[in-house]
């Protein structure tokens, strides 16, 4: 299999490459398009601040390019969030491809969320042969709200949608390269999809 | 309710684990890969290596330390020690770190939290603390404790928040190897005045240590090394224990 980490110079890009290595993949780093688009699967990843990210996206293009692939990308915290319409942080336009605008956590809990928190309503192929309730490890300050299109909710003071897909495209905030077992188990998923 | 973290801490020197007892006489226990892998699959929920050579090949060897220890394990670790630029936090996270832990540095240079926050998120700023009580004042300390401060532990926490730190882990050098329970009273006054999580290090003996630091010292995650080192306590009967006492962690 054909698998890219789409490369824009944000984020733990070498964890997502190792976990995929321990499952016996050579994950490719790339931020060419003709390389991203022949891939059969892409990771689109992403830690840091969204105006930055996006920014960084622009001057590559890749903000043409994700929108349009039409093999499955799933996209991990910060991507996931650069997946929706909108996010408070940093006033950022982004890719539009989930309808939903990325909200900032109130201030009656710690902000950011750094913990390993649960998952539930699981629904899609992504979660398959992972239980209701197990932990992932969930590190944010924004969230993207309860949505039709939500696979997983965790609690942090509200219930919010910690997956998302839309056709092809899949979302998770949470990061199954640092959640142990059960975040290689819906690796395996993405790469069974 | 929200989940509280159980982190061990890996001391290095020259490669090796260390641990120091109140920051001096150091006994070797281990290789840091090992150690790590062997928490991890214990059910560790995060990691944290602190550098503490002091030889120029430093950058290099710890960089090439944290990418062996990143291809191995599965959970979230932070590394710290002698980072004193934005170059130094790239080139850790690059190597597969998922956050990075300043001390010594944010003191002398507090610019140095917003531009690393500003460029990877505030989420991978670990801000250090080591801080004593001296005459009723809780003092910041820097230099792995060496060089005492006149700057006061609350103030500085509440000011690395505003400058962009994700985290807080603060060590009392009173408590720190007694083994006698962490500085509670200060971290339950520290997560009143700040809003990002708090890490309590330094005194951890017994497994009531770990769950009075949850309840009377509010904090948000707790951080040994020497009783984990030495297998006085395994990480699954302390998670169990503390579970059983009502406090919410990963199983």
């Amino acid at each position: 299999m054909n698998l890219v980490i789409i490369d824009y110079g944000v984020g733990n890009i070498k964890s997502i490459q190792f976990a995929f290595q321990r499952l016996g993949l050579e994950a490719k780093l790339s931020s060419n398009w003709e390389e991203i688009q022949r891939a059969d699967k892409v990771i689109f990843p992403g830690v840091g601040e969204a105006n930055y990210a996006m920014n960084q996206l622009k001057n590559t293009g890749l903000d043409q390019l994700i929108p349009s692939l039409q093999q499955p990308v799933l996209g991990i915290c910060l991507g996931m969030q650069l997946m929706c319409e909108f996010s408070e942080e940093g006033e950022t336009k982004c890719l539009g491809i989930f309808d939903a605008e990325v909200k900032k956590f109130g201030n009656e809990l710690k902000v950011p969320q750094i913990a390993w928190n649960q998952i539930f309503d699981l629904q899609s192929d992504l979660m398959k042969n992972i239980a209701e309730k197990e932990f992932m490890y969930l590190v944010h300050s924004y969230y993207v709200p309860l949505h039709q299109k939500a696979i997983a909710t965790t609690n942090y003071g509200i219930d919010y949608a910690s997956a998302l897909q839309k056709d092809n495209f899949y979302g998770v905030q949470f990061h199954p390269e640092k959640s142990g077992k059960i975040g290689e188990q819906l690796l395996k998923n993405f790469l069974m999809i | 309710m929200q989940t509280k973290r159980i982190i061990p801490c890996l001391d290095i020197k020259n490669g090796r684990t260390v641990k120091g007892i109140n920051f001096e006489g150091l006994r070797d226990a281990g290789d840091p890969v090992d150690l790590a892998e062997l928490y991890s699959e214990n059910g560790a929920d995060e990691l944290v290596f602190l550098d503490i050579s002091a030889t120029e090949e430093r950058r290099k060897t710890l960089a090439q330390l944290v990418e062996r220890i990143a291809e191995r394990i599965n959970i979230p670790f932070t590394v710290g020690g002698g980072i004193s630029s934005i170059e130094d936090v790239e080139l850790l996270l690059n190597s597969g770190a998922d956050k990075v832990s300043i001390n010594s540095a944010a003191v002398k240079n507090p610019e140095l939290i917003t531009q690393i926050s500003k460029r990877f998120g505030n989420q991978c700023v670990v801000v250090a603390i080591d801080a004593k009580l001296i005459e009723g004042e809780w003092k910041v300390h820097l230099v792995g404790g060496k060089q005492p401060t006149e700057i006061d532990l609350f103030d500085w926490a509440q000011e690395v928040e505003k400058l962009g730190a994700g985290e807080i882990l603060f060590t009392s050098m009173n408590n720190d190897g007694t083994k006698a329970g962490f500085a509670n009273e200060a971290l339950a006054k520290l997560s009143s005045l700040v809003n990002i999580p708090i890490i309590a290090s330094g005194g951890a003996g017994n497994k009531a240590h770990f769950l009075e630091t949850f309840q009377k010292g509010k904090s948000d995650a707790a951080l040994a090394a020497s009783v984990f080192h030495f297998k006085e306590i395994e990480l699954p009967s302390l998670k169990n224990y503390l579970s059983t006492n009502g406090i919410l962690v990963r199983l």
